[in-house]
């Protein structure tokens, strides 16, 4: 059951309507409800998908998808958008306090990798900020907590503060700070025990250390390959304490980490860091839009929608529909379109970007189609201005000379021609079936 | 006899009270909230409709049993729903409990569950899975039962890498009262197994139990770490190791199955530990992972103290999740 990314599983969707010239309502909701598979995959809870899903449905049925061009491609936009704009902007900044120390507080369930985020945190704000951070352990249950947190401070030759496991971990969070402040350290980082979020006597604990620090910043560290349960974990942390922010940890994996989404959409706090590996040096700035592609399991495509979108001028694709729409479509026009094909880079390099479509047949044809192109241009080139406009007045004469002019032969101009009469003649009854509706769905001879 | 009659009469000879008592008490969160779920349901909905399928869809996929084991249990539960000609939501109760204990069963034997524990020789068992998941805890707890059980245990520190892992071994071992092999950190992890089984064999042990450090399974050369180790064990006893535990957090969503197949591949794992169920996650994902793997769940953790930890019983776990269920059918 290998998953499979948002934009093969469109595929044969995509591959149904193109060609056909109109998106109708029942492929919008096929699409839809692939849509809602990869984001389930995922681990998007399931509440979160539906609202998604729901708000994806307008934006499809609406303009943006069922008038483009490239419907499929326009799902997938839509989708990443939807999800980029509910995961938020960038956001890795650490509050500073007014008067030092800056008070962090870790918090999360067991395993999700605090005290790893603990270190990392430290070295973080000493490299990048020229912070100098006071450890706090304060994990007192967890058998050797406190011997990892001391070995994570050898290791970082920082100062780690500890008090057995016999104190109360309130207790050994208030002298954290006493001592910080003796020692000048600058930021406070205090590692609590992992705990679980419906576990009311250590909830009732870290809403004493709460109040007893008063800290500028609660992390809750959630592990990126978390279930349906990350909105409840999340919620819970959030109610109880009002966490600042999230870590997600082991983002090195191959999980798709739909939790992410889950957690922002019930907490609405942003998520700042990412743990990338078990080096203490492997914690990044959070990237939401690359997690929105990882989500959906996608990877170039979205930069190609983006130079597509770049490339294509709408202006310029509207005028199109008009011509086509009034049949005077001319070489002109024609030779404007593939420059704006091949504006966005070789057919090749394109191909490469879309996923699946090394296995698409035909596909290996690309190349002589790029070939291919360059002729037709040619061809086009090499006509006068009365000839791109009207092709009707073309003879023996102006055939051959095209084809000498453009390095081809007259069988190739013959055919051209040929293929743009009846790509003429499509784009008349295209427009006539749609009864004014706009046309979609063209075809370029050399595709 | 109904099939629900079966499985409970099943549930009571199989187990002691006392067990079925901690083991509800400990699912009492997990079956709660799902069977929970499924009454709320077939209150709200009298017909078994679109809608129906639809909510009942929603409730299988919240407790991570994953979307596409979902929807074909949700086809089949409708052909069922057609053939049998049910309409009221009541009598398709019973049918939704039969798919799920089938996907879990398939056609195998029951037996999968026991720990393969060897009757006069060293017993070797291997712990192995990602980071944090409860791989020394779970080593720690299962230590303690085999010792309750009168079997000399020893436990390898074979996790050299985690800062605090031998430590943390270390305080379970006292905890079972145990045996630790243990070299320093940073060692060679497959020298600290070896030494393990010198050890266990020279004390006359009945089973050792080896932790391993935490890794991702995406992690190649952590992956080959890991044969490498295994390869260590089978070349120094012949047929070991009798047991690969893949220990797997409830919590963790549909990246278990790539969990359980990436070290599997690796190790050959040969059973489940699924733990931290105390909390509020369901780890239905297991049910996709026997279906799809046939790799039995052996125990479930079920707290953070050293008797938190129960054979798993399939037949508990189904009843665990429809007691609700079961005790409203009986009036
Ligand atoms: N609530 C609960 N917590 C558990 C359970 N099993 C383990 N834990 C906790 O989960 C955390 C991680 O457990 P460990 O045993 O250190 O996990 P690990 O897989 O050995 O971790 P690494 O060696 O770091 O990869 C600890 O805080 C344990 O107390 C369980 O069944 N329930
Ligand atoms: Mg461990």
């Amino acid at each position: 059951m290998a998953f499979e990314g948002l934009a093969d599983r469109l595929q044969s969707t995509i591959k149904k309507i193109t060609g056909k010239g109109k998106v109708s309502e029942q492929d919008v909701k096929e699409m839809t409800r692939e849509v809602r598979l990869a984001l389930l995959e995922a681990d998007v809870n399931f509440k979160v998908v539906k609202d998604l899903i729901k708000r994806i449905k307008e934006r499809a049925v609406g303009q943006e998808v069922m008038e483009s061009l490239t419907p499929g491609q326009q799902v997938i936009k839509v989708v990443k958008e939807e999800l980029t704009d509910l995961m938020g902007g960038e956001q890795s900044k650490i509050a500073v306090a007014d008067r030092a120390p800056t008070v962090i507080m870790m918090v999360g369930l067991q395993g999700a990798g605090k005290t790893t985020t603990t270190g990392k945190l430290a070295n973080l704000l000493r490299k990048k900020h020229n912070r100098s951070p006071l450890l706090v352990a304060c994990d007192v249950y967890r058998p050797a907590a406190i011997q990892q947190l001391e070995t994570l401070g050898t290791q970082l030759n920082m100062p780690v503060f500890s008090m057995g496991t016999e104190a109360n971990p309130v207790d050994i969070a208030t002298k954290a700070i006493e001592k910080a402040k003796e020692e000048h350290n600058d930021y406070v980082i205090i590692d609590t025990a992992g705990r679980l979020h419906i576990d009311n006597e250590l909830m009732d604990e870290l809403q004493n250390i709460k109040s007893s620090v008063k800290p500028d910043e609660i992390f809750l560290v959630v592990d990126s390959m978390t279930g349906q349960d990350a909105v409840n974990v999340a919620e819970s942390f959030n109610e109880q304490l009002d966490i600042s922010g999230v870590v997600l940890t082991k983002l090195d994996g191959d999980t798709r980490g739909g939790a992410a989404l889950s957690i922002k959409a019930v907490t609405d706090k942003p998520i700042k860091f990412a743990g990338m590996g078990e080096k203490l040096d492997q914690l990044e700035a959070f990237h939401p839009e690359r997690m929105a592609s990882r989500i959906l399991g996608m990877g170039d495509v979205l930069s190609l929608i983006e130079k597509a979108q770049t490339n294509v001028d709408e202006k310029q694709a509207k005028e199109l529909e008009e011509k086509m729409r009034t049949a005077s479509f001319t070489f002109d026009d024609f030779l404007e379109q593939m420059g704006q094909v091949k504006k966005m880079g070789p057919l090749e390099d394109i191909l490469s970007m879309i996923p699946g479509a090394g296995k698409m047949k035909g596909l290996k044809n690309a190349q002589i189609d790029e070939s291919q192109l360059t002729s037709v241009e040619a061809i086009i080139q090499s006509m006068t201005k009365k000839e791109r406009q009207d092709p009707d007045i073309m003879n023996a004469s102006r055939k051959k000379r095209i084809a000498k002019g453009s390095g081809t032969s007259v069988s190739q101009v013959n055919r051209l021609l040929k293929q743009f009469g009846e790509m003429k003649k499509m784009m008349k009854q295209m427009t006539n079936m749609q009864k004014g509706k706009k046309g979609k769905g063209m075809k370029f001879p050399f595709m | 006899m109904g099939f629900m009659d079966k499985l409970k009469n099943k549930f009571k000879q199989n187990d002691k009270e006392e067990v079925s008592t901690k083991y509800k008490e400990g699912m009492a969160k997990t079956r709660n909230s799902f069977s929970g779920k499924i009454n709320d349901l077939i209150a709200r909905y009298r017909k078994v409709d679109e809608d129906f399928f639809e909510e009942l869809e929603e409730v299988l996929i919240s407790a991570d049993v994953g979307v596409t084991t979902v929807m074909d249990l949700i086809d089949e539960l409708k052909m069922e729903v057609k053939r049998q000609n049910i309409k009221d939501t009541k009598e398709v109760k019973e049918v939704i409990s039969e798919k799920l204990v089938e996907i879990y069963y398939g056609d195998d034997d029951e037996e999968m569950e026991e720990l393969n524990i060897q009757e006069n020789n060293l017993t070797v068992i291997l712990v192995v899975g990602v980071n944090g998941v409860g791989k020394t805890t779970s080593i720690g707890k299962m230590a303690h039962k085999l010792k309750e059980e009168g079997k000399k245990v020893v436990l390898a520190a074979g996790d050299t890498f985690r800062a605090g892992a031998i430590e943390q071994l270390e305080v379970w071992g006292e905890r079972a009262e145990v045996d630790v092999i243990k070299q320093s950190a940073g060692s060679d992890p497959a020298a600290v197994i070896f030494d393990g089984i010198k050890a266990a064999k020279s004390r006359d042990a009945d089973v050792l139990l080896c932790d391993t450090a935490g890794r991702l399974q995406n992690k190649v050369n952590l992956m080959n770490e890991l044969s490498k180790v295994k390869r260590v064990i089978e070349k120094e006893i012949p047929g070991a190791p009798h047991e690969v535990l893949l220990v797997l957090d409830a919590t963790t969503g549909q990246n278990a199955m790539s969990q359980a197949k990436t070290f599997s591949e690796a190790t050959d794992v040969s059973g489940i530990v699924l733990t931290k169920l105390d909390g509020t996650a369901k780890g239905g994902i297991v049910l996709a992972i026997r279906n799809e793997l046939n790799i039995p769940v052996k125990f479930v953790g079920l707290g953070e103290q050293v008797t938190d930890l129960q054979a798993f019983n399939a037949h508990a776990f189904v009843y665990g999740l429809f007691a609700d269920l079961l005790e409203e059918s009986d009036e």
